[in-house]
């Protein structure tokens, strides 16, 4: 019996006013895979980010999670879902403990004092614990923000850029810490990226959008075969210059 | 009922709980908080109170009438902070880019207004109670010597001002921060017409019409009664209470609209302007 797709999108449109910022993308992702949505700024990687997680209404289309349809049914769902983006804040004068206490019980977690001491020692929170959010580092403050997200241990997890402004030492050990995660929860990731070597190195399949629309879908290793490049990031440019098609034709 | 109806009503007192909790780690954090909380009613309470001994000395119907604006103040300031408690607790998740966090967490919309219910009366008892211990030490004058009356007037008010709260809220989230400033002045539209320090009969007869159709207006014109006549009017707080009502469900019809349309047009992911 085929499983359930963990995220399904059919002919999701989202219009704002004469823009079309979402243009009827389809796809669905396996429970337990890790997929990337690239594409440029403008692309509608997070408005689509933002129709899976019932932040916004889509025009035309539907966006399901879990089986539940998006927004209509997330109340369904959302416990079993979180979301990581560094365009959206913690409470900056309330310590990270606090933070992480509010959200716990958000979510419901159980033995959220355990859970606390546990994600503080995976995610290396122990030093500034009790240190207002608003007074850490950037590095800091996105561990706070993962924290947060991996909170309720979701099935779903959905970034939005998770590593942009950081130092390549903390980039690295930010994406470190999600494949841990993904490989002993065995949750389903999206992540949209700028980042090709976050990509090629956490997404076992990568999603290209251009203004709204989905240009490609592969596995990193059958694009760079296919558009004939060694790394995603020249499959980027031609895809966003729109040499993807050129290249393909002439081979 | 459908099940999605359902679940947008289902209301659980762990998530309002950790929402009060999140609102008072943040008053606990910051003193400036609680220091505005107490001083502008302070300021208020000493202008009207002095005003209101200077009046009282000289015309014979404020020496019998004593304490009517000290008491307008502050019934004026339970519905006026009332409000601001609840707006600025909301304008908290604004001003720290959080809303996006709570609108993808199992957070009901009446679960977060509920909290910001209980927050405008946590609010409202840091900044009343030391101030109406104040009015009683400096004029003399106890608003707990209403009794029952001032558990009306209080009842009467705050739902109004949770009316007010909750649509500005709506508004915000569908306008984002260009529409702070109704936060802070939308509730002076009410001031004139409700009549917080003139009878009713002062207004032309055209504005009493409007001026009986808002809530507050009994409550002042009872608080009057009391205080002149020594009179309770249970029949206007019963007609105060009746507009309560069909205010509150107003605002939440407009809330859940406006949070629909903030969701079509994608300003829950946005803060600004």
């Amino acid at each position: 019996m085929p499983t359930e797709p963990a995220i399904a999108v059919d002919q999701l449109v989202k219009v704002y006013g004469a823009t079309r910022a979402v243009d009827g993308i389809s796809f669905a992702l396996e429970p337990g895979s890790v997929t990337g949505l690239l594409g440029g700024n403008g692309a509608g990687k997070t408005t689509t980010i933002a129709m899976i997680l019932g932040l916004v209404m889509p025009t035309s289309g539907s966006a399901k999670v879990l089986g539940a349809q998006m927004p209509g049914q997330r109340y369904q769902v959302l416990h079993r879902m979180n979301f990581e983006s560094p365009y959206i804040d913690m409470p900056h004068r309330l310590t990270v403990r606090q933070n992480l206490n509010v959200f716990g019980k958000l979510y419901a977690v159980e033995d959220l004092r355990e859970r606390i001491a546990d994600i503080a020692a995976q995610l290396e929170l122990g030093e500034f614990l009790d240190r207002p959010t608003g007074k850490l580092s950037a590095g800091q403050k996105t561990r706070v923000a993962l924290a947060k997200a991996l909170i309720n241990q979701p099935d779903v997890l959905l970034l939005d850029e998770p590593t942009a402004s950081l130092d390549p030492d903390t980039a690295d050990w930010v994406r470190e810490r999600l494949e841990r995660f993904r490989k002993q929860h065995g949750a389903t990731v999206l992540l949209a990226s700028h980042n090709m070597s976050e990509v090629e190195r956490l997404c076992e399949r990568v999603i290209m959008m251009k203004r709204g629309r989905i240009e490609d879908d592969d596995a990193p290793a059958r694009l760079l075969t296919r558009y004939g490049r060694a790394t995603l990031e020249e499959v980027f440019l031609d895809v966003a210059r729109g040499r993807g098609e050129a290249r393909e034709a002439a081979q | 009922m459908s099940a999605v109806a359902t679940s947008a009503i289902t209301l659980a007192p762990h998530r309002v709980a950790a929402m009060v909790l999140r609102y008072l780690y943040l008053l606990r954090s910051s003193w400036p908080r609680i220091l505005e909380l107490v001083y502008w009613p302070m300021m208020q309470l000493f202008v009207w109170g002095f005003l209101q001994l200077y009046i009282s000395q000289n015309a014979g119907f404020f020496a019998r009438a004593g304490g009517m604006f000290i008491g307008a103040v502050l019934l004026w300031d339970i519905l006026f902070r009332g409000q601001l408690g609840f707006s600025v607790s909301f304008l908290e998740e604004m001003w720290a880019r959080n809303l996006g966090n709570l609108m993808i967490s199992p957070l009901r919309p009446i679960e977060f207004v509920a909290a910001l219910m209980i927050m405008s009366v946590v609010r409202l008892a840091i900044g009343m109670v030391p101030v109406s211990l104040l009015a009683i030490a400096f004029f003399g004058f106890n608003i707990y010597g209403m009794g029952f009356a001032l558990a009306a007037f209080f009842a009467n008010l705050i739902l109004t001002s949770w009316s007010v709260g909750i649509v500005v809220s709506g508004v915000l989230l569908r306008n984002g921060m260009g529409a702070e400033s109704l936060a802070w002045t939308l509730m002076f539209v009410l001031m004139p017409l409700t009549c917080v320090y003139y009878p009713v009969a002062t207004l032309p007869a055209w504005m009493q019409v409007i001026s009986w159709s808002l809530p507050p207006t009994y409550v002042f014109e009872g608080m009057r009664a009391l205080v002149i006549t020594h009179e309770f009017r249970a029949d206007l707080m019963a007609q105060a209470l009746a507009l309560n009502a069909l205010f509150f469900a107003a605002a939440v019809i407009a809330f859940l609209a406006l949070l629909k349309s903030a969701r079509r047009q994608g300003s829950l992911m946005q803060s600004g302007e």
